[in-house]
């Protein structure tokens, strides 16, 4: 039910993002998708990548900090209000949203990636509003 | 047991006893070390200026400098016939510092070292293994010949063959263990391998440590390798002063009491030289009162501690110094503040979602010093909030074991640089 997400730890200074995308480069690690946020000190790389697991051991012979956390990757109908539809339901359960970014956005569909405080929670809420997640094996066939 | 009388006068009576002992010892080298005249001369001060102990403070600091300067026997206040042994230090920066003992310098330090060996518990029933270096070292023979005083059996061992020593410990019955912290953790490491339980199978039941800095944490670990009822008290000294004796802890562990009637602490701000008053932390500056063969006078030891006149629950009235908290070389002032790198390394350590690796940047902003320590993030984490929380007990800890802030910068691991040898871990970016 959960995919995983990689998250490294960059430091504010110039070309850290680009060694992190050369590493993954390098490897053959695919990206399907990211969200980069960042303090005035450092930041931190979230990814959604075809190998996560090759991509942290690459990571951190490259010398940067990563971990894999567990996320959920949401299909939803591109339409408007799905989101807002999906969010109050979460919200309903009681389960705050700590961040959301896109994955990618189809004809019919939309998915996005969101991390909760109660990961396990919003995903029974989410499937009780009727939407479907994306299993990592599912994922890699995207 | 307490050794000597002397450890109990009271405190008029140590100090009379020290002010006549520094008068005749400022006149002797005075007159007879011209290196100490030429100081003299150069502070202004004379032998008569010395007229209570405060006017200790008049005296200009030797420093390891000086011995160096005169090196082999320039500060020797006897004629080298009078000596009967001379030891040195290893010198590994420069030339080696010698030092000379006459033979009732010799007798001075037997006496010291039996007073500090019978505060740890020490007593002529023991079977009393040496594992520090014999040699050119202090050490050994300092230890030695205090131990023998004492009526224990001496075990000669030196350091080395841990194999071996495990064997005499085992087959002596060894009660009593000389060494340095690291070693005698060391030590149990080697017995577990040989399948020798060092809480059961061995009788080790007294260490007296030295030569190394003895930290709670290292008594701890001791503790848990030898047995929770070892009596473990450091001991401290320094071969330009004598050797070990100079202080020793009793069993209350409250300090290391100064055999006083030989030596005069004080204590002073390393940067200014100023003397601070009793409880403050600087650098411990001993002066020797009794010795013939090199009387050194206002020692700067480099060494960083406090001193206190309080009354022991053991009965002895001599001044105890705390276990030292680093050494004046390395000490940083920020902010009007003494801080020490070790300060900020144990903090560091204490954090599991940190590598063991740091660096201290000082800059100047505007007046203000500005404190940097850069950290390196073992584990990562998926959340903002994490590593401000991370960032934020880093900083509250340097605060409560510092006292001045600090910024905490959080690095990739791998950023900060690595070192063979002795670790450069401070970048003072301030002009001097």
């Amino acid at each position: 039910m959960f995919a995983k997400q990689l998250s490294v730890f960059i430091e504010n200074r110039q070309g850290r993002l680009g060694e992190v995308l050369n590493v993954l480069k390098d490897n053959g690690v695919n990206i399907l998708s990211l969200s980069l946020a960042d303090t005035t000190e450092y930041g931190l790389l979230r990814l959604i990548v075809s190998d996560p697991e090759s991509g942290k051991e690459r990571l951190a012979e490259a010398g940067f900090s990563s971990i894999l956390s567990d996320v959920l990757i949401i299909e939803i109908p591109h339409t408007a209000g799905s989101l807002q539809g999906l969010l109050k339901s979460i919200e309903t359960a009681g389960v705050n949203v700590e961040y959301m970014y896109g994955l990618s956005i189809e004809a019919e569909r939309a998915y996005v990636v969101l991390k909760a405080s109660d990961l396990q929670a919003a995903a029974t809420a989410i499937e009780a509003y009727g939407v479907k997640t994306v299993t990592r094996e599912q994922l890699s066939s995207m | 047991m307490i050794w000597s009388k002397e450890e109990t006068l009271s405190r008029k009576e140590i100090e009379a006893l020290q002010l006549s002992r520094l008068q005749e010892t400022v006149k002797r080298v005075y007159e007879k070390v011209a290196p100490y005249r030429a100081k003299m001369d150069a502070a202004g001060v004379r032998p008569e200026d010395i007229k209570c102990l405060a006017d200790l403070a008049k005296l200009p600091f030797v420093t390891k400098q000086d011995m160096r300067d005169n090196y082999p026997f320039g500060l020797f206040a006897v004629p080298k016939d009078d000596l009967v042994r001379i030891h040195a230090s290893s010198g590994t920066t420069g030339k080696p510092t010698v030092v000379g003992y006459t033979e009732n310098d010799l007798k001075m330090w037997t006496e010291c070292v039996s007073r500090i060996a019978c505060m740890g518990g020490a007593t002529k029933k023991d079977v009393a293994q040496i594992c520090f270096g014999y040699g050119m070292f202090t050490g050994a023979l300092g230890l030695h010949y205090g131990l023998e005083n004492i009526g224990a059996a001496i075990v000669p061992s030196s350091t080395g063959n841990s194999e071996k020593q495990i064997m005499y410990m085992k087959d002596f019955e060894t009660t009593l263990l000389v060494a340095t912290p690291s070693y005698a953790l060391r030590l149990a490491e080697v017995a577990r391998e040989l399948g020798v339980d060092p809480k059961k199978d061995l009788k080790v039941k007294i260490g007296l440590v030295g030569s190394e800095m003895l930290t709670d944490a290292m008594r701890a670990e001791m503790h848990k390798c030898w047995g929770d009822e070892m009596l473990i008290t450091s001991n401290y000294g320094m071969s330009e002063l004598m050797g070990p004796g100079v202080s020793g802890e009793c069993e209350y562990m409250d300090g290391m009491h100064i055999n006083e009637d030989y030596f005069i602490p004080e204590i002073i701000d390393p940067v200014t030289g100023e003397v601070l008053p009793e409880g403050e932390k600087g650098e411990l500056v001993i002066t020797c009162i009794k010795k013939e063969g090199l009387p050194l006078i206002r020692y700067r030891t480099k060494d960083i501690t406090r001193l206190t006149y309080a009354p022991c629950k053991c009965g002895r009235t001599f001044c105890r110094m705390e276990n030292l908290s680093g050494r004046s070389d390395d000490m940083l002032k920020i902010r009007g503040v003494n801080v020490f790198p070790s300060q900020i390394e144990e903090v560091i350590l204490g954090f599991d979602e940190l590598g063991p690796h740091y660096e201290i940047v000082v800059e100047r902003d505007g007046y203000l010093d500005k404190l940097t320590v850069r950290v390196e993030l073992a584990h990562s984490t998926d959340s903002f909030a994490e590593l401000e929380r991370l960032a934020a007990d880093v900083k509250g800890r340097l605060k409560t074991m510092l006292g001045v802030d600090a910024k905490v910068k959080l690095e990739s691991p791998n950023t900060l640089q690595r070192f063979e040898g002795k670790a450069k871990r401070v970048k003072d970016l301030r002009s001097k």
